[in-house]
């Protein structure tokens, strides 16, 4: 990121023209990207995002960290329901402070009404709460996180409230506490 | 009689109806036994510490996960160790943080953050407001720095839309967004020297934001959560004599600076409480995701400011600041070192700012001036279109992080075509900042955990969204 403002005119290179960066001259995603064919790489609104199957998250996320990503900077789900196919989709904020890269992950989840991936805490323990805001929020459900509870809303709340088909509003009573609570 | 809260007369129809009865459980008189429903009010178990854990909700407790620095003595007995609550009512929790802590006499043995108690669903209310809507609800996520939240939305939906900003408006936006990093770090250092017991810290810290704080209310309208950043340029121009308002602003922090570094920098007390308290090594900073002025105050220099600049700011001359031993003391300088920065590039904005437009000339996405209303009909209709329906964002997804007072703020943004978004996601700092509580606090006095707390600068608003 640092070396885009270098001036290159010097050299009298044709690069300033395009944009789009072809992904195995990349120094540090290009060697990630490039043996495995299942993995999608692209190049939308100047950011680099790859498209991983949930298969090999596990293997493609080690890559990742062993190649310079030290801190995951995020973790949430996106519900396309009604939008796409399939229904979920986990996204992933990975940054390399060392390169001063970042990348996007995007895992489709097949399992539409059970989904479930294998949590990414063992490589980065800062996952923790972003996974469990995903499982409380989406009812995802992660694989091998230590502890996967609700975070945000209480332990008895019913449903998932950031699905699609969660409505809003019509939540009778706020506070459990209450004697009114239904 | 007279004597329960919530008599019949303010009971709905539905509820008068006698399907839902109110008992005298109603009113809880001091003495009187606590009654049930009471009890169960902050009753999470799932969500909190037990006395047996397993071993990897163990070590998350203790701080553990990355580095082993825990020295604690040989297990004591069961009849040692107490479970106890702190928050989520106390001010030195800095909102509504609840921590469960496990003590050992007065040793801080494992800690565990409970949060959620101030969670309002704004990501789930962003996707029933348009994107010109957008700015109004994230601006109350970190309530202490709303022109980030502001900004941070603003740039990603202009990331989709692929709209130019004109250069005032940029630099409008790092002078307001800097000013703002100044008086959310004036309310850090604040606070933390009260947790600590440095009260004329927190009256001194207070005093000098409400200058900022009046010329945000001058520009802007409001005090906080301003909505003055928004997809498309700022939404109105700076005040006639700003310049002097900025001026004075900028004559007199200066002053006040070496006026809390008088009061605290070499203060023994000060020092004693803080040097050497909560200490955090790069490496469980990183892999926990923390950023911001507790990453930096390990050593290492990760600003996105310079890393990833984001409107203009890589046009102003700052340096970032660091600390070395990752404890309160460099945290609190951090801080006075970044307000001194962010001093150095307000004074640069102010000095150089352009003149010309400041919101984006493209009538589909900025609402058009009051006075072109009166003149145009296309105006009237833009006008119209934009403020019922909103406008029309391509398809596809985008995330944009800028560096706020408390580090890495993103907001991502998925849009499926329409007025509103698919999706919004807050990447708040605060959130990811407090895994490292349980890094700094375990194995210290409470009252250093206290300290420890106050250094971390976590916005519950930010945290629980």
């Amino acid at each position: 990121m640092s070396d885009e403002n270098a001036p290159d005119d010097e050299q009298g290179e044709v690069e300033p023209a395009a944009p789009v960066r072809s992904i195995p001259d990349h120094p540090v995603l290009g060697p990630l990207v490039e043996g495995d064919e299942s993995v999608v790489w692209e190049h939308t609104f100047g950011q680099d995002v790859v498209q991983v199957p949930v298969e090999s998250l596990v293997g493609f996320a080690t890559a990742a960290k062993e190649a310079g990503f030290e801190l995951a900077a995020d973790l949430t789900v996106v519900d396309y329901l009604g939008v796409q196919e399939p229904r979920f989709r986990v996204v992933v904020n990975l940054l390399s402070v060392r390169h001063g890269v970042r990348v996007r992950l995007l895992v489709d989840l097949p399992d539409g009404d059970a989904p479930a991936l294998p949590s990414l805490t063992a490589l980065w323990p800062g996952l923790g709460f972003y996974e469990r805001e995903a499982y409380d929020m989406f009812g995802v459900d992660f694989e091998g996180h230590p502890d996967l509870t609700r975070i945000l809303m209480p332990d008895d709340w019913d449903g998932h409230p950031l699905r699609k088909d969660f409505g809003v509003g019509g939540v009778p009573v706020q506070f459990k506490a209450s004697p009114k609570a239904t | 009689m007279s004597d329960r809260i919530g008599s019949d007369e303010m009971v709905g129809d539905d509820e008068a109806e006698g399907k839902v009865e109110t008992t005298e459980q109603d009113l809880w008189f001091s003495g009187t036994e606590e009654p049930e429903w009471l009890v169960g009010a902050t009753h999470e178990p799932a969500q909190e510490m037990h006395k047996e854990e397993t071993d990897e909700r163990l070590r998350q407790q203790l701080g553990i996960v990355v580095d082993d620095d825990y020295v604690g003595d040989e297990i004591v007995g069961d009849d040692e160790l107490m479970i106890v609550n702190l928050g989520p009512q106390h001010p030195s929790t800095h909102g509504v943080l609840r921590l469960n802590v496990e003590l050992e006499g007065e040793i801080v043995r494992r800690v565990k953050p409970i949060i959620g108690y101030l969670h309002t669903g704004m990501e789930k209310t962003a996707e029933t407001l348009t994107f010109m809507q957008g700015p109004t609800n994230v601006t109350r996520m970190d309530y202490l720095a709303p022109f980030h939240n502001e900004l941070a939305f603003s740039l990603a939906t202009e990331q989709l839309l692929g709209t130019e900003i004109p250069p005032r408006a940029e630099a409008i936006r790092v002078l307001m967004t800097e000013l703002n990093r100044i008086s959310s770090h004036l309310v850090a250092l604040a606070t933390g020297g009260m947790d600590v017991g440095a009260l004329s810290m927190m009256l001194y810290g207070f005093r000098e934001r409400e200058v900022i704080l009046a010329f945000f209310e001058k520009t802007t309208g409001l005090r906080m959560n301003h909505n003055y950043i928004r997809p498309g340029g700022v939404a109105a121009d700076l005040p006639d004599g700003w310049e002097d308002d900025i001026e004075g602003i900028l004559d007199q922090l200066p002053g006040a600076l070496d006026e809390f570094d008088d009061l605290l920098k070499e203060n023994p007390i000060w020092k004693g409480r803080l040097v050497d308290n909560g200490i955090i090594t790069t490496e469980e900073a990183l892999a926990h995701s923390i950023t911001g002025p507790i990453l930096r105050s390990t050593g290492l220099a990760h600003d996105l400011r310079k890393a990833a600049p984001y409107s203009g700011i890589d046009r102003y001359d700052f340096d970032v600041a660091v600390g070395e031993n990752g404890d309160s003391y460099d945290r609190y300088r951090v801080k006075v070192i970044e307000i001194q920065e962010s001093i150095k590039i307000v004074r640069q904005v102010a000095d150089t700012m352009p003149r010309g437009d400041w919101k984006a000339d493209d009538r589909k996405i900025v609402p058009p001036p009051r006075k072109r209303i009166d003149e145009s009909m296309e105006a009237l209709i833009h006008h119209f279109k934009i403020h019922t329906e909103g406008f029309k964002v391509p398809e596809g997804e985008a995330y944009v992080a800028i560096e706020s007072p408390r580090g890495e703020l993103g907001c991502y943004l998925v849009s499926d075509g329409g007025p509103n978004p698919l999706r919004m996601h807050t990447r708040a700092p605060s959130f990811a900042n407090l895994q490292a509580v349980p890094l700094m606090l375990s194995d210290s006095m409470l009252a250093d955990a206290i300290a420890a707390l106050a250094s971390v600068d976590p916005v519950l608003g930010d945290v629980d969204r």
